[in-house]
């Protein structure tokens, strides 16, 4: 064991058991407890709870460590041997680690209590119920415990990866975290749709695992040039100062672009890891299918781990993004976040399904996250990380309780009341984006997450209808009270100051995140209900006890999280606020030599957020007040009944919108397709033009030939005739065998390859 | 005096070698390999590594070699010595491995390895040791887990099973 | 003392041997032999790196008896593997072996 400096809190020597706690629960469920439910249940709730206890000790320690930013805690251990230099296992904790230590264990913590009530532990099994799809109401999922095993492993690659000390380990935590996103998305792997259309859980899985592959190779790319330009990948080595200055002064020169830094080149390399991970344009399309997971764990992909460790990911290299001052690298990821900000805020407008909203806002938030490092706002990226994990979280529970709501009061409607059954009875086609979360095999289709089946929920959910107002408050920028609006506030003001291109779309982006806000909200809580589901929807279930106290909690967090980073200049407020935040990730960011002073106070950035939070709530709210009215006692007889007061004004734009300006399709026709033509042109061409003409051709031929010769002269012709034979069959044998089942083929393929890409290697010239 | 213990040694190896993967009979291959693991402790010798040497001779002279001769044996009834020896892509796996070893040869011939040629340690096993049981104990302990979990497998596998 | 490339065109033969049989030997043993050949070659190429370049450091050494521990194990688990095929299928040509087939 190495330690740099030893004069740190004892307590920080747990810093590498954090990891640990979920990862024993994750053993332990799997190799003995996941026989019962609750106990498996039980013990990833235990190694989270602990986790997050003793990550909040360690955290709220560091606070009073003198120069922390400068001295990071540090513990580790030669682990793999690279050549003349060694790759260490070791944990780092600094400010940014410790401030993600207040928030990721906790999140998590809350989501997993969420999940015993959202799984149903403790209900009995329905005898109907499959393994690998979702239960019905009132009944525990088959496959619980395989839940409970995989949200810890889930957590234990975040935890682990904001305390990662190098590269390596980061990677490795990222690679947990991805392959536990693709496991958790496909948790319902039996479920399939009626329309062939509508994406499965196990295709989710594997969109969101190999979209976020192509992200991550390049990011593999990155870090190899870096290792091969610095030797070494450990954070303290690549962030000196003169380690940076080399990587920023040497160029490369690159096809077409010319004479390029390193430091620009991998970073932009690096970043591109991250565009998977946090689901930014282009590679934003996994996110919105990664709603096909439980609820809970869209909750934790979308707001404590998976996405935020992309963010995470270029706060933590920020030093090798910004090692050219105001270069490429800087500007390309403020432009990828501006349009990504701006552009998945445009399809929010249009969703229907209550989860697609959030997951859209996710990608706009996350978006603004990336905009404001892009322009060097370091630590209010930083805080709008934090605020938007716990609004965000909050947000993304309060749907899945509302998606319970819905789903007992059509369980309910139809037990209850005969006819009501029949008013929903209506078929889900049509958009092609319905989704249930929840599907009854023994009702009529009918989609609890679409909004436009809800509709005065806030009297029949009260709990869940007012943590979900504060966390959507949030997220619009509510003024001065919660946490959204000071993180917002100060990344506009940043803005301001740097970039007003940014700025402007930040702000329109902004103004449109609190005018989708506002419609979700009106469509889901107030007016009356448009279905038998929402006039029976309740939150009474013992179920929802589990699931509204976490609702609680994160909405006291969605609120005064903010309060920790009011600007010291903020007029009148500004006197009580030491800007404890800043102070805090400030001191690291000096010691990184990254420019993160406080800015001067500048009212156009205060107006101007302002007015957009509370314009397109105000907007949303008129808008949306008087939509879908209906006759009292009357339901909507289907979706598609209920017009958007939008569609008409935007025209043709609006299905563009509601179809995500047909990403999906572009990829599906370019790549999918494009993938499978070619193989299956790949594959004609072996047996048409390889077996049947050459193979046969040669064969026809040679038998042809034989009896010719024959018919001339046996003799002679004899032996050519045998050595055209002996090569078609040999020439047959090869490539028939390719698909043989006998592993020595198999192996012969890698002999072949090696040896010619070694001899190509050899006559290329150098 | 180097060289021509390295040629002497080099040939006993590879021709054993070509004996081993051509010999009909398996019985005899297996002898032939047993050649080729001593003709490789003397190239080891050679290189100032005797304790490898020692290990090579015990490990696959006495261990390997012998459970290859007794799996011969096992299984000798279908050994039928009219069958060919080789599958049908003999030929072409010949090809192309005598490709990759001219492309190898080639590489390796061509390449200026930063030789260093300092004394081999006199200590050597002792240092060996202590490397085992000091920055190597882990892969060292692993290793060990590995040969167990090796040995428990495949008594279970080539068990019968009644 | 002997130039390197010596022991590494050695090394290089005897892999290329050793991949010959273990590609191209129908019996199941053969294609385990042919594998220790190659094996073997990788340990020559350890040993004489580490005699050639870092001879004050053990590292090439210690690296060959991990070879022959795992070279070991996979013998064993290897020839259990195929009196237990044997016993089942009452054979030991590799090329039966294709349940892999798709």
């Amino acid at each position: 064991m190495t330690e740099s400096v030893s004069s740190f809190p004892v307590i920080f020597n747990l810093t590498p058991i954090l990891p640990l706690l979920p990862f024993a629960a994750f053993v332990l469920i799997v190799l003995w407890a996941n026989r019962s439910k609750k106990l498996s249940a039980g013990l990833a709730i235990g190694g989270i709870g602990l986790a997050w206890i003793l990550g909040w000790a360690i955290a709220i320690t560091t606070f009073s460590v003198e120069h922390f930013g400068e001295h990071p805690f540090r513990v580790f251990r030669d682990w793999l041997p690279t050549g003349r230099t060694w790759q260490a296992f070791g944990f780092a904790l600094d400010p940014l680690a410790g401030a993600m230590l207040i928030m990721v264990p906790f999140v998590c913590f809350l989501i997993f209590v969420y999940a015993v009530g959202y799984m149903g532990v403790g209900k009995p099994e329905s005898a109907n119920d499959e393994r690998g799809k979702p239960a019905e109401p009132g009944h525990v999922d088959r496959l619980a415990s395989r839940f409970f095993a995989y949200i810890a492993l889930f957590a234990t690659g975040m935890i682990g990866l904001i305390l990662a000390d190098n590269l390596i380990m980061l990677l490795v935590f990222w690679e947990i975290m991805g392959l536990c996103s693709y496991l958790l998305i496909g948790f319902w792997f039996a479920r399939s749709y009626d329309d062939p259309k509508q994406i499965t859980p196990k295709e989710a899985g594997l969109k969101a695992f190999l979209t976020t592959r192509i992200g991550d190779t390049l990011m593999l790319a990155g870090m190899l040039l870096l290792y091969a330009r610095t030797n070494s990948l450990s954070f303290a080595d690549i962030f000196k100062p003169e380690m940076l200055e080399q990587l920023a002064t040497t160029t490369v020169n690159l096809p077409g672009v010319g004479a390029t830094p390193w430091a620009t080149l991998i970073a932009i390399l690096i970043f591109f890891g991250a565009i998977g991970k946090s689901a930014q344009f282009p590679l934003h399309v996994w996110l919105p299918d990664a709603m096909e997971g439980p609820t809970p764990v869209s909750a934790l992909i979308h707001a404590a781990t998976m996405v935020s460790a992309g963010v995470y990911l270029v706060i933590r290299t920020y030093p090798l993004m910004a090692a050219v001052e105001h270069g490429p690298a800087l500007q390309f990821i403020a432009f990828t976040g501006a349009f990504t900000a701006l552009f998945a805020a445009t399809i929010a407008l249009a969703q229907n399904d209550i989860k697609k909203v959030l997951a859209y806002s996710t990608i706009s938030q996350l978006g603004y996250m990336f905009a404001a490092l892009g322009i060097g706002a370091y630590v209010a990226a930083t805080f709008h990380l934090l605020t938007h994990a716990f609004f965000k979280a909050l947000l993304f529970l309060g749907s899945g309780s509302v998606i319970h709501g819905m789903e007992h009061g059509h369980h309910h409607g139809h037990q209850g009341h005969g006819e009501a059954g029949k008013l929903v009875d209506w078929e889900t086609g049509g958009h092609g984006h319905q989704s249930t979360d929840h599907p009854s095999t023994n009702l009529p289709s009918f989609d609890p997450q679409d909004m436009r089946n809800m509709g005065g929920l806030f009297r029949k959910m009260p709990r869940t209808a007012w943590t979900f107002i504060i966390g959507g408050l949030a997220l619009s920028g509510f003024p001065i009270v919660t946490a959204g609006f000071w993180s917002k506030d100060e990344i506009l003001a940043d803005a301001w100051a740097h970039n007003q291109l940014v700025f402007v779309v930040l702000a329109v982006a902004a103004l449109l995140t609190a005018f989708y806000t506002a419609r979700q909200i009106v469509m889901t809580f107030f007016g009356q209900p448009r279905t038998a589901a929402a006039e029976h929807a309740s939150e009474h279930d013992s179920i929802f006890q589990w699931m509204t106290i976490p609702l609680m909690a994160l909405a006291v967090f969605a609120v005064a999280g903010g309060w920790v980073g009011i600007p010291k200049e903020f007029p009148g407020l500004g006197a009580l606020s030491a800007n404890p935040f800043h102070h805090y990730i400030g001191s690291l960011a000096e010691a990184l030599h990254i420019e993160a002073a406080e800015l001067p106070f500048n009212a156009v950035p205060l107006l101007t957020s302002l007015g957009v939070a509370l314009g397109g709530l105000t907007l949303g709210w008129l808008v949306y007040r008087g939509a879908g009215k209906l006759r009292a006692g009357h339901h909507l007889a289907s979706p598609p009944e209920y017009v958007d007061p939008l569609a008409r004004p935007l025209g043709p734009l609006y299905p563009v919108l509601q179809n995500k300006y047909y990403f999906d399709e572009l990829y599906h026709k370019v790549f999918i397709k494009g993938t499978q033509r070619l193989s299956t042109w790949l594959f004609k061409f072996d047996s048409n033009i390889i077996d049947d003409t050459l193979v046969d051709g040669v064969g026809k031929a040679g038998r042809w030939l034989s009896e010719v010769g024959r018919w001339f002269d046996t003799h002679i012709v004899d032996g050519a005739v045998n050595g055209i034979g002996a090569v078609t069959g040999w020439f047959g044998s090869v490539m028939r065998e390719f698909q043989t089942g006998k592993a020595q083929n198999y192996l012969l393929v890698g002999l072949v390859t090696v040896s010619v890409l070694l001899g190509a290697f050899l006559l290329l010239p150098k | 005096m180097q060289h021509v213990m390295f040629f002497l040694f080099a040939i006993i190896t590879l021709g054993a070698a070509i004996m081993v993967v051509t010999t009909r009979n398996l019985l005899r291959s297996a002898l032939w390999l047993i050649l080729v693991f001593f003709g490789i402790a003397g190239i080891f010798v050679l290189l100032n590594a005797e304790f490898l040497a020692v290990v090579q001779i015990l490990v696959y002279v006495g261990a390997i070699a012998t459970l290859i001769i007794f799996a011969v044996m096992l299984t000798r009834q279908v050994m039928d010595p009219k069958q060919p020896r080789f599958n049908d892509q003999a030929r072409v796996v010949a090809g192309f491995a005598t490709l990759l070893f001219v492309v190898l040869a080639v590489i390796v011939t061509r390449v200026a390895w930063p030789v260093a040629i300092g004394a081999a340690p006199v200590d050597a096993i002792q240092q060996l040791g202590m490397d085992f049981v000091g920055p190597y104990a882990v892969p060292f302990e692993v290793a060990s887990v590995l040969l167990v979990v090796a040995m428990i497998g495949a008594i279970i596998i080539a068990r019968e099973h009644e | 003392m002997v130039p390197l490339w010596y022991y590494l065109v050695l090394a290089a033969a005897l892999f290329c041997i050793g991949a010959f049989g273990a590609l191209a030997r129908k019996n199941a043993v053969g294609v385990l032999m042919g594998v220790e050949l190659m094996l073997n070659a990788v340990n020559i190429n350890l040993v004489a790196f580490w005699r050639y370049t870092t001879a004050a450091q053990l590292t090439g050494q210690l690296f060959a008896v991990f070879v022959i521990t795992v070279a070991a194990a996979e013998a064993a688990v290897g020839l259990a593997l195929f009196i237990a095929i044997y016993r089942q299928r009452n054979t030991v040509n590799v090329e039966e072996f294709d349940t892999m087939k798709g």
